[in-house]
C-alpha cells in the first residue's frame, strides 16, 4: 500500500511542478504546494499511514481545485508552453497507447539518420460489436521526447523530412492510410543536401496526389516543418496544442526587429495572442478540421482516456475520407457523424479501387483551394463575377476543344503516318505518300498552317529606372576582391541592368524595370489586380503598416499576376515584389498565384513566377499565410501534371515558406547572379542550431552546388535566356503532353 | 649557415623596445577627404569573424564623382601621424593618411624571429604540396624538433596537376625539422615558406629564446 502511495505522491510531485511551468511561480501558491509534496515525499516513511492517507486525499483535491482554476485562465503563451512541455504526451506514447502493435521503420531512439522523425508501420484495432478488425496504417510523425537532446525537440533535418517522404511512397504501393503526428516547432534550418526548403518543397509536392487518404494530428505545428508532413484530407488538432506560421519568439524578435539577443516576454506573449495559433481559432479559420479534446490544462504522458478518444477521432476521420470517396455512403457517414464510442457500428475498408483514388485526389484539391478563400479581400461585385465566371468558362471550353479534341486527332494520325513511313519506308511508300498528301491537303494546310519559328527581336519599351537618374558614381561591394573600379549611377541603372561589369555583381533593382524590360513592348496585361492584402488576424499595428506600402508602391499585394510575351511566346506570369512587405506572402498572394496558374491550364500557356525578393510567409496573416504553401504547391502539381511549363527566376533574397513550397517545387528554378536563397536568414540558423553560418552560406552558386537550382544567369541576358528556355524546353508547342 | 647570436639578440632586443609594427593606410584613389571617423590614439579593429565576414572599424571617408566611400582598417592597432590638414582636401592616390600601429602578439613575434633563424624552404611554384613518405612517417612518430635530415633527402613532394615532383634537401650539415608552414594537399602560393629545419647545435638555443618570449610577453 505505502508504495503505491509513494508512487501517486511522485505523480502529484509531477503535476504540481507541470503546473507551475505552466502558469508560473505565483499561481493560486503553486509553489508552496511543492514544497509541501516534496517535503513529505522526501522523507515519506517517517510518516505514519493516516497522515499519508490523509496528505494524498487533500493535495489532490488541491490540485484539482487548481487544475480547473488554471483551465478557466488560459492563455495563448501558456498553451504553447503547455504544447513543448517534456511532460506532454509525445508520438512513441500515442504509438504504444493508441496502436495495437507497431513496427518502427528507418532506425530507432540514437541509431537513426534523423531521430526527431519517426516513420512506423502501426496496427490500429476497430470493434464492431464483438468483432475486432485490424487496420493497417503508416504513421510519420515528428518525436520531441521526454527531454532527450538527440530528438532535437522535434525539428526534422532535411534528410528526415526525406526518410518521410520515402516511406509516405511506401504507403503508396503498399495501398495503407498515412497518419501523420505534428509534433515540430520548426523544421531545422539548415542548408546540407538536400536542403530544408527543398526537402519540404518537395514532400509538399508529393503529398498533394498522394494515393492513400491521409490524416494529420497537430500537437506543435511550427510553420515550414509542421507542412512538410502536414498536407492531409482531414487535419485533426489537440485542444491544447498550437499551430502557427512562426513561434511567438520569432515574431516577437521581428516586430522588436531585433538584430541578436532574446526579444522580452511581454511582446512574447501579445505576439502569441495576436498570432491566433490556438486550436479553437484554426478551426474558425478552416485551416483545419477538428479539434480533439484534451483534459484540463492538456494531455500528458499517462492520460489513457485522451488516448482512447484520440484512437477513435483517428478511426473515424480515415473513415470519413475513405466514405467520401465512396458511392454508397450516406448512411454510414450519418452513423459516424453521431458516433462517439469506441465501439463502432460498422466496419469500413481502408483499401481503395482506381476511381476512389482519383476521387480522393480531386476532393483533397478542392479542400486545400476552398480553404481561406473567405479571407481574400476582393471587391464584390456580382456582374463581374458573373462575367468571369463565364469568361472563364468559355476559355475552358474553346481550349478543351482546341487541345483535347482537335490536337489528339491530328498528332496521333501523323505519328501513326510517320510511323509507318519510317517502318516500311521502301515497301509502302507508294501507298502510304499519297494518303499523306491526300491528308495534308485536307486538313493540315488548312486549319494549321505551320507557324514560322519565333524569333527574339530587341522590341521592349524604353524605360529607364529612376535610380539611374543620379549623377554619381558608386562603389561594387565586390570591388575589395575584385578589383572593380567606381561604376557611373546612370550606366549601371541603364545599360549595365544593374551589373557590375567587371566581377558581375548584380545590384537590386525595382521591379518594375522586369515588367520592362524582359517582355515584349505593351504585352503585359495585369489581371486580378483588385485582390487586395487585408488584415484578416486584425494583427495590432499592422493595418497601419499595410497602408503604408501601398502607398508607397501603389500596389495592393505583394503579388502581381499578368500575360505577357517574350519574343512572341505568349505566358502567364507571377512577380513577387519586394518593395511590399519584402514580398511576403499571404491570403491575397496565394490566391492570385492560384488563379494565375490555373488560367496558364486553361489556356495551355507556360508559367512563370518572378522573385523580385520573398522574406517568407506574412506572419501578420499566422497560418492563414501559412496553408497557402500546400495550397499553391497543389495548384503547381496540378498544372505540371496537366503537362505545363513552370520555370522560377529569382533574384535578390528569396528565403523560407515560398522557397520551401511552390517556388521550391518547381522542375526548373534558375537564379540569377548575387541572389541568397535558403529557408531561413543566418540569426535564425544561430538561434537554433547555435552555430555561425559562413557569409556566402545562402549564394547562388551554393544553391547550384547543392542541386537547388539549375543554373545561374545574368540579368543582362535575363530575356534572351528565358526565350531560348523557353523554347528548348517548353518545346514547338510549349506543352508538351 | 649559422645562426647569428648576437644578430638574434638585436632583433630580440627591438622588439622589446618597440613591439609593434606600423601599417600606413593609404588612398585607393584621388579624391576628397570629406571625414575623419576617428582621432588620433584612437584603437581600430580589423576585420573581424569567423570569415574575417565582419568589415573592420572605418577611419575615412574619401569622395570621388559625389561616391562617398569609406575607407576602413584592415589591421587592428592604434592611429598615428593622422593628418587632419587633409580634410575637404584633394588628395592623390596612393598618398599615406595615417598609420595604423599594430601591437604585435606573442605568436606574430615568434613567427618574425623564427622566419629569420630558419633555414626555410620555400615553394617554388604555386602548387600542393605533401610531405614525403618516410618524412611524415618518422614525424608523426617523434614530433617537431626531432627529426633530423640530410643533404639529399627527399623532403617533399609537389603535386601539381596530377603530376609529383620531389624536392630535395640541398644544405650542408645536420638539420631537424622545426616548424612547417602549410597543411598537406593545400594549396600553396608561390615563394610562401613550406618548412623551416634549425641547425642541431643551435636547437637549444632558439627554444630557449622562444620560451624567453613566451615567458615576457603577455598573450593578449
Amino acid at each position: 500500500m505505502k508504495l503505491e502511495w509513494h508512487r501517486k505522491l511522485k505523480e502529484l510531485l509531477d503535476t504540481a511542478i507541470y503546473i507551475k511551468d505552466i502558469k508560473g511561480e505565483d499561481f493560486l501558491d503553486i509553489s508552496f504546494l511543492i514544497k509541501e509534496i516534496s517535503k513529505v515525499y522526501e522523507d515519506f516513511y517517517q510518516y505514519d499511514e493516516n497522515f499519508i492517507e490523509k496528505f494524498l486525499m487533500q493535495v489532490e483535491s488541491r490540485l484539482k481545485f487548481i487544475i480547473e482554476e488554471g483551465e478557466k485562465t488560459l492563455t495563448p503563451y501558456e498553451i504553447v508552453k503547455i504544447a513543448r512541455h517534456p511532460q506532454r504526451f509525445t508520438l512513441q506514447d500515442i504509438l504504444e497507447n493508441v496502436y495495437d502493435s507497431y513496427m518502427e521503420l528507418g532506425g530507432e531512439k540514437e541509431l537513426n539518420i534523423d531521430p526527431a522523425i519517426i516513420c512506423a508501420k502501426a496496427m490500429i484495432v476497430r470493434k464492431v460489436e464483438n468483432d475486432l478488425y485490424f487496420h493497417q496504417v503508416m504513421v510519420i510523425g515528428h518525436e520531441k521526447g521526454h527531454g532527450e537532446e538527440f530528438r532535437q525537440g522535434g525539428s526534422a533535418k532535411p534528410w528526415g523530412n526525406e526518410k518521410a517522404l520515402r516511406y509516405m511512397k511506401m504507403a503508396e504501393t503498399e495501398g495503407t492510410p498515412i497518419h501523420f503526428f505534428i509534433f515540430t516547432p520548426g523544421a531545422y534550418p539548415i542548408e546540407d543536401y538536400p536542403g530544408s526548403a527543398q526537402q519540404i518543397a518537395r514532400n509538399l509536392y508529393y503529398m498533394s496526389k498522394l494515393k492513400v487518404p491521409t490524416i494529420a494530428f497537430i500537437s506543435e505545428g511550427g510553420s515550414g516543418g509542421a507542412e512538410a508532413i502536414g498536407l492531409a484530407d482531414i487535419r485533426l488538432m489537440a485542444e491544447k496544442g498550437y499551430y502557427s506560421v512562426i513561434s511567438p519568439e520569432g515574431a516577437a524578435a521581428i516586430e522588436a526587429k531585433l538584430k541578436e539577443g532574446r526579444p522580452p516576454r511581454e511582446l512574447v506573449e501579445k505576439c502569441a495572442k495576436a498570432l491566433k495559433l490556438t486550436a479553437k481559432d484554426n478551426l474558425e479559420f478552416g485551416t483545419i478540421d477538428k479539434i480533439v479534446p484534451e483534459p484540463p490544462l492538456g494531455a500528458r504522458k499517462k492520460d489513457y482516456k485522451f488516448f482512447k478518444r484520440l484512437k477513435l477521432e483517428l478511426i473515424r476521420a480515415t473513415d470519413e475520407v475513405i466514405l467520401q470517396t465512396r458511392s454508397l455512403k450516406f448512411l454510414r457517414k450519418y452513423v459516424l457523424s453521431k458516433q462517439d464510442t469506441e465501439d463502432f457500428k460498422f466496419f469500413v475498408n481502408w483499401n481503395l479501387d482506381e476511381d476512389e483514388i482519383e476521387i480522393l485526389i480531386e476532393n483533397r484539391y478542392k479542400k486545400y483551394k476552398k480553404m481561406t478563400q473567405w479571407a481574400v479581400c476582393e471587391p464584390k461585385n456580382i456582374f463581374k463575377t458573373f462575367f468571369d465566371f463565364g469568361h472563364n468558362l468559355g476559355l475552358k471550353f474553346k481550349n478543351e476543344i482546341k487541345y483535347r479534341v482537335l490536337k489528339p486527332g491530328h498528332r496521333g494520325f501523323k505519328k501513326f503516318l510517320e510511323e509507318l513511313t519510317t517502318e516500311s519506308s521502301l515497301l509502302l511508300k507508294p501507298v502510304s505518300d499519297p494518303v499523306k498528301t491526300v491528308y495534308n491537303i485536307i486538313v493540315s494546310k488548312k486549319i494549321r498552317p505551320k507557324l514560322p519559328t519565333p524569333i527574339l527581336e530587341e522590341e521592349i519599351s524604353p524605360y529607364t529606372s529612376p535610380l539611374a537618374l543620379e549623377d554619381k558614381t558608386v562603389t561594387c561591394p565586390e570591388a575589395e576582391k575584385y578589383g572593380c573600379p567606381d561604376i557611373w549611377v546612370p550606366d549601371l541603372y541603364g545599360e549595365f541592368c544593374g551589373v557590375c561589369p567587371n566581377c558581375g555583381y548584380h545590384f537590386p533593382l525595382e521591379y518594375k524595370w522586369y515588367l520592362n524590360n524582359i517582355f515584349d513592348k505593351n504585352s503585359v496585361k495585369i489581371f486580378n489586380n483588385d485582390i487586395a492584402s487585408g488584415n484578416p488576424l486584425e494583427f495590432e499595428g499592422y493595418a497601419e503598416k499595410l497602408k503604408e506600402a501601398r502607398k508607397r508602391t501603389g500596389l495592393k499585394s505583394a503579388l502581381l499576376s499578368f500575360e505577357a510575351k517574350i519574343g512572341g511566346i505568349s505566358l502567364v506570369a507571377v512577380m513577387l515584389v519586394g518593395e511590399f512587405r519584402q514580398g511576403t506572402v499571404g491570403v491575397a498572394e496565394g490566391e492570385k498565384f492560384i488563379r494565375a496558374i490555373e488560367l496558364a491550364k486553361i489556356t495551355r500557356r507556360p508559367f512563370l513566377a518572378l522573385v523580385h525578393t520573398t522574406g517568407g510567409i506574412r506572419i501578420h496573416e499566422g497560418t492563414l499565410g501559412l496553408v497557402q504553401m500546400p495550397r499553391c504547391t497543389m495548384a503547381v502539381r496540378d498544372y505540371v501534371d496537366a503537362g505545363g511549363l513552370y520555370i522560377v527566376i529569382y533574384d535578390n533574397n528569396s528565403y523560407a515558406g515560398p522557397v520551401a513550397s511552390f517556388l521550391g517545387s518547381a522542375p526548373y528554378q534558375f537564379a540569377l547572379k548575387s541572389t541568397r536563397l535558403g529557408f531561413a536568414g543566418p540569426r535564425v540558423i544561430r538561434e537554433t542550431t547555435g552555430q555561425d553560418v559562413p557569409p556566402d552560406y545562402h549564394s547562388a552558386e551554393n544553391a547550384l552546388k547543392r542541386g537547388h537550382i539549375q543554373g545561374i544567369w545574368d540579368r543582362r541576358e535575363l530575356r534572351k535566356k528565358l526565350f531560348t528556355a523557353l523554347l528548348t524546353m517548353g518545346g514547338k508547342n510549349l506543352y508538351y503532353r | 649557415m649559422k645562426i647569428e647570436y648576437q644578430n638574434l639578440n638585436l632583433i630580440l632586443q627591438k622588439f622589446k623596445a618597440n613591439p609593434y609594427k606600423i601599417y600606413p593606410v593609404v588612398t585607393p584613389h584621388t579624391g576628397y577627404i570629406r571625414e575623419f571617423k576617428i582621432k588620433e590614439g584612437d584603437f581600430v579593429k580589423g576585420p573581424f569573424g569567423k570569415w574575417l565576414e565582419k568589415p573592420g572599424s572605418p577611419l575615412f571617408v574619401l569622395e570621388r564623382e559625389r561616391n562617398q566611400k569609406i575607407i576602413r582598417a584592415k589591421i587592428s592597432g592604434i592611429v598615428q601621424k593622422l593628418r587632419t590638414e587633409l580634410l575637404n582636401k584633394f588628395v592623390e592616390a596612393e598618398e599615406i593618411i595615417l598609420e595604423i600601429k599594430h601591437p604585435l602578439s606573442q605568436e606574430e613575434i615568434i613567427s618574425e624571429i623564427l622566419l629569420s633563424a630558419l633555414y626555410i624552404i620555400k615553394a617554388p611554384e604555386t602548387a600542393r604540396y605533401i610531405l614525403s613518405p618516410t618524412i611524415a612517417s618518422k614525424l608523426e612518430k617523434e614530433g617537431l624538433g626531432k627529426v633530423k635530415v640530410k643533404k639529399g633527402d627527399e623532403i617533399l613532394i609537389m603535386a601539381f596537376m596530377k603530376r609529383e615532383t620531389p624536392i630535395y634537401f640541398s644544405e650542408e650539415g645536420n638539420f631537424v625539422i622545426y616548424h612547417l608552414y602549410f597543411t598537406p594537399f593545400q594549396l600553396i602560393e608561390r615563394d610562401q615558406p613550406l618548412i623551416g629545419f634549425c641547425q642541431e647545435e643551435n636547437l637549444p638555443y632558439l627554444q630557449k629564446i622562444i620560451e624567453r618570449i613566451k615567458e615576457e610577453w603577455s598573450n593578449s
